[in-house]
């Protein structure tokens, strides 16, 4: 347990490295979500609601984290490919799935801190306050939330694994899912047909938890399903890792570019 | 195909592209699954014992890819290590004995895109032996790599079974396979065509000679029709820069120069030779018959 905790801890901690000298993860991780933050509340801004302004800015906040886990994650395989080292993570003892969490949490990260520089840029911009009631729970919020992220783009990774054109749909959950986890619209203004789908998204529990944490409400329930959901999206990436990996290994997949 | 390995042997797997060579590698190292037959290595299933074939083999493939460039050499070595459990307290000495085995001692802080391609393959050799393998899979390792990096690469892979390390290797430099493998299997389109010493595979030519003719623009007819004299059992044509050289593998007690510069009339002729025939010979002679 302790081994395999270090080797979570040391993965981690040289991808985050890799990401952050990358420029090209730091302008998808930082620039962009300011550039979707200044877009949405600027439509918001024309009304002039104060509360709605605090509403998109939240939401505008999360949807950094969502855009650089989605489409980062969907092409990490491919990114592995292409760098010959895919075969060798195949090719190690440890399980696949424990070689692939440190990656989507390394790159969930570079989200978070774009949270963080978002709310800043809002407040800077556009004049936005964030009026937090109780800040522990929402800081456990948005970390529910990238936790979350973080493990659906494990899952949206491990696709990729045998599906070398799976890229593309991390790139088409974009904008949907800023949509579909009502980051920036409540999800009482969609079809109802699409509310399940946002209800089994983790990230609507945790933008949800986070709005009624900064209204200092109780959000637990909240936490609590999100949590589930991204433990679900965790143990399903595991269960389908090893048959795509099966499959890719029958198929010979693993190498190709 | 069927072919064993001994404990401690250096084993030559040769063939040309597309023989099957890298698939034969990539099912013993678990990457691909076995559409038929089996395959073990120190007698665990590769199929069946994934987890433990994996812990006790050690793969290097060459060219420049299968590192992370924004780490240092030093962080990929760590990285890897973790991945294939090496014991924290012996990371750090393993890594530096590694570090000094292929003598990139002082250079492991620098980041990978700032490596050699000689570097690099070096660095590789460090990472497939992080966690101490039986057995380690070397294909093609010095493919692009210069020659004074090509000669340190072999020393370093012939200290591998000094250590007692089984090793199966790829290449398409018959002196590496000649002077590296203790025995040499030629596989042509996933079968075995022959199997023995590097000294067993020549004499399996060494009953003929080997005649070399430098031509400038020899045309393919006239190769086909040198190909057809009764005592020529192959002709090879090797592209050099400005010349083709023919390589025609003779009966012994041969003499076909005169009858080859007679068919050879119309085409410019540079130096003629006769020679033994090298482990190259037997290799284009098995691959091509």
């Amino acid at each position: 347990m302790r081994d395999r905790l270090r080797q979570l801890w040391l993965c981690y901690r040289l991808q985050l490295k890799i990401l952050l000298i990358s420029p090209f993860e730091g302008f998808l991780g930082i620039v962009f979500p300011l550039m979707f933050a200044t877009a949405t509340l600027m439509v918001y801004a024309v009304n002039g609601d104060e509360a709605a302004m605090a509403y998109a800015g939240l939401g505008a906040a999360v949807m950094g984290v969502w855009t650089s886990v989605t489409v980062s994650a969907s092409t990490l395989l491919n990114r592995e490919r292409f760098a010959g080292t895919l075969e060798l993570l195949v090719a190690a003892p440890t399980p696949f799935s424990m070689v692939l969490m440190p990656i989507t949490t390394a790159m969930a990260t570079v989200g978070l801190v774009s949270v963080g520089i978002t709310l800043v840029w809002n407040r800077l911009v556009f004049g936005v306050q964030l009026q937090i009631q109780n800040w522990l729970l929402f800081v456990l919020s948005v970390l529910a939330a990238t936790v979350t992220i973080a493990m659906f783009g494990f899952l949206l990774s491990v696709v990729a694994v045998r599906y070398r054109t799976a890229w593309a749909l991390g790139a088409s959950l974009e904008y949907p899912g800023w949509l579909l986890c009502g980051f920036v619209v409540p999800i009482a203004l969609l079809p109802v047909v699409l509310h399940p789908i946002s209800y089994a998204l983790a990230p609507t529990w945790a933008v949800e938890a986070m709005r009624i944490a900064a209204a200092g409400g109780n959000p637990w329930n909240e936490l609590t399903v999100c949590l589930a959901l991204g433990l679900g999206y965790a143990a399903f990436a595991a269960f389908l890792g090893v048959r795509l990996i099966d499959s890719a290994r029958r198929n010979a997949t693993l190498a190709l570019t | 195909m069927s072919f064993n390995v001994e404990r401690g042997e250096t084993f030559g797997l040769l063939g040309p592209n597309g023989a099957g060579k890298t698939t034969t590698i990539k099912m013993l190292i678990t990457l691909l699954l076995p559409t038929s037959g089996s395959a073990s290595v120190l007698g665990l299933d590769v199929v069946t014992d994934v987890r433990e074939v994996r812990r006790r083999i050690g793969y290097v493939f060459g060219g420049d890819r299968g590192l992370y460039d924004r780490l240092s050499g030093l962080d990929n070595l760590r990285y890897f290590a973790e991945l294939y459990g090496v014991e924290p307290r012996e990371q750090r000495r393993r890594i530096g004995a590694l570090l000094e085995l292929v003598g990139m001692t002082g250079r492991e802080g620098e980041r990978v895109e700032g490596y050699s391609r000689g570097m690099r393959q070096r660095l590789h050799i460090a990472r497939g032996l992080l966690h101490d393998p039986d057995v380690v899979f070397l294909d093609e390792p010095s493919i692009g790599i210069d020659p004074v990096g090509a000669r340190e690469l072999r020393a370093t892979i012939a200290s591998l079974k000094d250590q007692g390390k089984t090793v199966l290797l790829t290449t398409h430099y018959m002196f590496e396979a000649d002077e590296l493998s203790d025995r040499i299997a030629v596989i042509r389109a996933g079968e075995i065509v022959a199997e023995g010493t590097p000294a067993e595979l020549k004499r399996r030519v060494a009953i003929g000679r080997v005649l070399e003719v430098e031509t400038y623009g020899v045309p393919e007819p006239v190769v086909s029709a040198l190909a057809e004299l009764s005592a020529v059992r192959s002709v090879a044509v090797e592209e050099r820069d400005q010349f083709q050289v023919l390589v025609l593998q003779c009966d012994a007690d041969s003499d076909v120069t005169q009858e080859v510069l007679a068919r050879l009339s119309g085409v410019r002729v540079g130096r003629v030779g006769v020679r033994e025939p090298t482990l190259e010979d037997a290799y284009v002679q098995l691959v091509t018959a």
